[in-house]
């Protein structure tokens, strides 16, 4: 994927948000603190739940993604993040491989329902059907619905590793997180 | 004992049966069992008797054609009893009309011709007393020629001789990986003496193949003279024969075979009358693939867990309990009797230039003659398939014939003219194996087929090592989607670099073997793979 | 005259390993002679002070003038061997095999006892796998927690079997073996009974910290608390050899 229009002093359209996970990868990224003044300046989020934007542009450079594939929801999302962003970038462990929302995948989704919505509760107890997206049977990670181009593992990936990835791809490199950060670092 | 007393013991074998007028052999293998044979020949027993003991029905071996079993073949001493007549799909009713019939004008209906080709183009040297002979007979064994190769051997050879024999005769491991066999003893013998062990490998699993069962259970002597022979050029003094419990038959005369010949002298302490000691036991295989791989077979014969260790060290330097172990196939052992009975030039005047003696194939699937056929190597695919097997059935067309197991890989129709040997197998993507071949006609999926070795491959890994493990799993996987239309550019492209990583890291042969089936199948029938995979992307 | 006095019967042969000329006793293996050296080399089932295994085969080089890759932890040295341990096919080798380990078991690292200090998840990192490309298996195994000081989670096994290895061969108990084939093996305790049922186990703890991932683990740690040594093993395999 090209990147040579990232190193124009135009600022780069970015745009997040999360699908199954904690949110703690969002976290991550205001952990980068004072950092954050010096990439305004280079970027520019034009969609995520750290703004407010209510509709993803047609045309995005980079979108990052949080959190696994667990809903009807988060595949909608993930499929339209793909379609609009010229780079995808998979942002922490239940992007990249699943992680905690994956270990449901032992059970059947019924018991899982079960579990959550009757057993424990003991107030009218009864499984949500409507304003809440139907799960998937399967919990997959982002690359098991559509093609990533990053991956950025982590629970949560530090904030400097987060630093790391947009500086470089900033840069117009193509970053290699690898050094910087590791599953369930 | 030299090999005069053994002519003579044969001889009077012989004349114990001179009163005999009327053989009636009847094939008690397992294929013909299963199709009734027994109840065929208890009803020609019934049929037989005229109190005269002048005719005798016989239990032997597997004639060939197992598809048109129960087989029985009558030789009357009158016509000579070299030209039998044989008969087909014989139920017991026939028996009366068979006992009936008199030599010279047998009963036409159910004869089945042995002028045809898949009779008339065999060369039998491992099936030669197949059918012939009753295999729970040590006399028998003796009348026609047997242990001849072992008195010969011990009586007028040093173990060097024979080695020179074997070497000389060019026969290569007939288990598949086709290895020099008179290397393999030589590494043997010039280990320093001491603890040795010989073993036949009896692992037979082949899917579609059931050449080594057959031997065993027509023919067990044979073996344990190969490997006899064997112990005594390598300078062995114990035998194992590692059989898999799914053959009952074959052990059982296996141990008649054992018991007999020790009785007789001819396995034990001095065998023969000579200073040669040599005791077989008998190991059952539990039904892992994976013992067929030596290693593992001999980590199972030590009473470990079947599984394979990395070579070196080989089993000719450190083998069971870490002794020099010579290890091979039942049908490279079948050939040694006659090898050294006849000479190693006289084997190596069969077959082709790097690929000496003949070879026993086990024909399966969509052919008009499934069987068990013994050809000199060289004889080409279309010979095999065309002529000898008799071509597809039901008016369909060939499509692609697949050997070596889920080792090995299909062969299409442009390949077929190419003649059979451990080299040339090798350039079509595929293997020898140990002689199974699968024939396939249009309506076969080459991916259904890949899929189906896969799975085979999956199920018998012993999990030691992470590709085979885990690498046959995605694989299956992979072919699974494909097969079921679900599959993906991706995925055949992941399936492709699987089967890189799968074939070059894994540990034993059946890691490293299990992505054949699908290469070979890539290779010549790409097309049906891609068919499926548009389909999934519509 | 007195007799010289005996040489130890090892000869010392020179190869050369990704450009760097070694010399190595001929008794070495290349994994030995390439972890004397500093050469990293992958592996989990390979421990100094343990039988050879061969089964992770991370540990996989190339050698000049041979086209089957040979396992270093199972090939000798010779005189004049060329060795090349980091080619970029042994690379994309490694990285699949850890994507397919990873993808075999529920390897969930951020809730792992031992997060950030598992063999597996360094190696991950090391080798550039930073996500999987293979479908996921998703099959739930056990965790035997019936042992009183110790925990076995099936989920996080790799089935290196150093667990198997240094209680037969270290510890002399041989509590631990393997069952099943394919990816249903499973390391168990004497003939698959609980841990904490065991008549054999003497509760010595080396399974654990030979352990390369959280697989086995001391009861009550919680997550990234279990920090293994295995500092004592080779130790102690050299001791039981000398006598």
């Amino acid at each position: 994927m090209s990147t040579d229009h990232m190193s124009t002093p135009t600022k780069i359209r970015v745009a997040t948000t999360w699908l199954d996970g904690c949110s703690g990868c969002h976290m991550s990224f205001l952990d980068m603190d004072e950092r954050l003044i010096a990439l305004a300046e280079r970027i520019e989020i034009v969609y995520s739940p750290l703004v407010d934007t209510k509709e993803l542009p047609e045309q995005v450079d980079v979108g990052i993604l949080e959190g696994s594939i667990s809903s009807e929801d988060d595949l909608e999302k993930a499929k339209t993040f793909r379609k609009r962003c010229k780079l995808l970038v998979s942002l922490g462990d239940c992007a990249v491989n699943g992680n905690v929302p994956s270990m449901r995948n032992h059970f059947k989704l019924a018991d899982v329902m079960d579990r959550a919505y009757r057993e424990n509760v003991t107030l009218q107890p009864q499984i949500p059907t409507r304003e809440v997206p139907a799960l998937l049977g399967t919990v997959k990670p982002i690359h098991g619905v559509v093609p990533v181009d990053i991956f950025v593992p982590g629970c949560p990936p530090r904030a400097d590793a987060i630093w790391h990835v947009l500086s470089e791809l900033i840069e117009g490199r193509i970053p290699d997180p690898s050094q910087v950060t590791r599953f369930g670092a | 004992m030299h090999l005069e007393d053994l002519a003579e013991k044969a001889a009077e074998f012989r004349a114990e049966e001179a009163g005999i007028q009327r053989e009636v052999r009847v094939c008690v293998a397992a294929s013909c069992q299963s199709s009734g044979s027994l109840a065929v020949m208890e009803a020609l027993e019934d049929a037989c008797g005229d109190g005269k003991g002048t005719c005798r029905v016989k239990g032997v071996g597997c004639m060939g054609l197992c598809s048109a079993g129960p087989l029985v073949s009558i030789a009357d001493k009158d016509c000579s009893l070299d030209e039998s007549v044989l008969y087909r799909d014989v139920t017991p009713a026939d028996a009366p009309e068979i006992m009936g019939s008199v030599c010279g004008s047998p009963v036409e209906r159910l004869r089945c011709p042995t002028d045809q080709p898949f009779f008339a183009r065999q060369h039998k040297i491992v099936l030669e007393n197949s059918g012939f002979i009753d295999p729970d007979s040590f006399k028998g064994y003796v009348a026609v020629g047997g242990y001849a190769g072992m008195v010969r051997a011990l009586s007028e050879m040093t173990p060097a001789d024979v080695l020179r024999e074997v070497t000389t005769s060019g026969l290569r491991g007939r288990g598949g990986g086709g290895y020099p066999t008179g290397l393999k003893w030589s590494t043997v013998a010039k280990m320093p003496a001491g603890q040795k062990y010989v073993i036949c490998n009896a692992d037979e699993g082949d899917p579609g193949a059931f050449m080594d069962r057959a031997v065993l259970e027509s023919d067990p002597h044979r073996v344990l003279e190969g490997m006899a022979i064997a112990a005594y050029a390598v300078g062995a003094n114990k035998g194992y024969i590692y059989v898999r419990a799914e053959y009952p038959l074959a052990v059982e005369r296996l141990q008649t075979a054992i018991r007999k010949a020790k009785r007789a002298g001819f396995l034990g302490s001095k065998v023969a009358d000579t200073q040669f000691s040599f005791e077989v036991e008998i190991r059952l295989g539990a039904g892992a693939f994976v013992c067929g791989e030596e290693t593992a077979l001999m980590a199972s014969i030590e009473g470990l867990r079947g599984q394979p260790r990395p070579r070196p060290p080989y089993p000719a330097e450190s083998g069971l309990w870490g002794c020099p172990t010579l290890i091979n196939n039942v049908e490279t052992f079948a050939n040694i009797a006659p090898i050294v009975r006849e000479g190693g030039d006289w084997f190596a005047s069969i077959g082709t230039e790097r690929s000496k003696g003949t070879k026993v194939f086990a024909l399966a699937g969509k052919i008009r003659n499934t069987g068990l056929i013994e050809v000199p190597m060289g004889t080409s695919l279309r010979d095999i398939i065309e002529i000898i097997g008799g071509g597809i059935p039901d008016g369909k067309a060939f499509k692609a014939v697949q050997t070596g197991g889920p080792s090995g890989g299909c062969i299409p129709e442009a390949h077929l003219d190419i003649p059979v040997d451990y080299d040339s197998l090798k350039t079509l993507g595929t293997m020898m194996g140990s002689g199974g071949m699968i024939v396939m006609d249009e309506t076969s999926s080459m991916v259904d087929v890949a899929r189906y070795f896969m799975e085979f491959c999956m199920t018998e890994s012993c999990g030691k090592c992470i590709p085979c493990r885990t690498g046959t799993w995605q694989m299956h996987g992979l072919l699974d989607a494909i097969a079921k239309a679900q599959g993906t550019h991706a995925d055949l492209a992941l399936l492709e670099e699987l089967c890189e990583v799968v074939q070059a890291t894994s540990l034993c042969g059946l890691g490293q073997t299990a992505p054949n089936p699908v290469l070979s199948t890539l290779r010549y029938f790409r097309d049906e793979y891609e068919e499926k995979l548009q389909r999934a992307e519509l | 005259m007195p007799l010289p006095a005996t040489q130890p019967n090892v000869r010392v042969v020179t190869l050369k390993i990704d450009d760097l000329d070694l010399s190595a006793r001929e008794d070495e293996t290349l994994i030995e002679v390439c972890r004397e050296n500093k050469i990293p080399i992958p592996s989990l089932c390979h421990l100094d002070g343990l039988s050879v295994w061969g089964g992770c085969r991370l540990c996989v080089v190339e050698l000049e003038g041979q086209n089957r890759l040979l396992a270093a932890c199972s090939t000798r040295v010779a005189e004049g061997m060329r060795v090349h341990t980091n080619t970029e096919r042994l690379q994309r080798y490694r990285r699949t095999l850890i994507e397919l380990l990873f993808a075999e078991r529920n390897h969930i690292c951020s809730v792992c006892v031992s997060n950030g200090h598992c063999e597996l998840q360094w190696l991950a990192q090391k080798c550039g796998v930073d996500h999987v490309r293979v479908p996921y298996r998703q099959q739930p195994y056990p965790v035997d927690s019936s042992h009183e000081m110790f925990r076995l989670d099936h989920n996080r096994c790799v089935l290196c079997t150093r667990c198997v290895r240094v209680c037969d061969e270290i510890e002399g108990a041989h509590t631990w073996d393997v069952m099943g084939r394919g990816s249903d093996c499973r390391v168990i305790t004497d003939l698959a009974r609980p841990w904490g049922e065991s008549d054999t186990c003497t509760s010595c703890g080396k399974c654990v910290q030979v352990c390369p991932t959280g697989a086995l683990v001391k009861q009550g740690t919680s997550v990234g608390e279990m920090v293994k040594d295995q500092h004592f093993l080779p130790i102690l395999a050299r001791r039981r050899h000398a006598r």
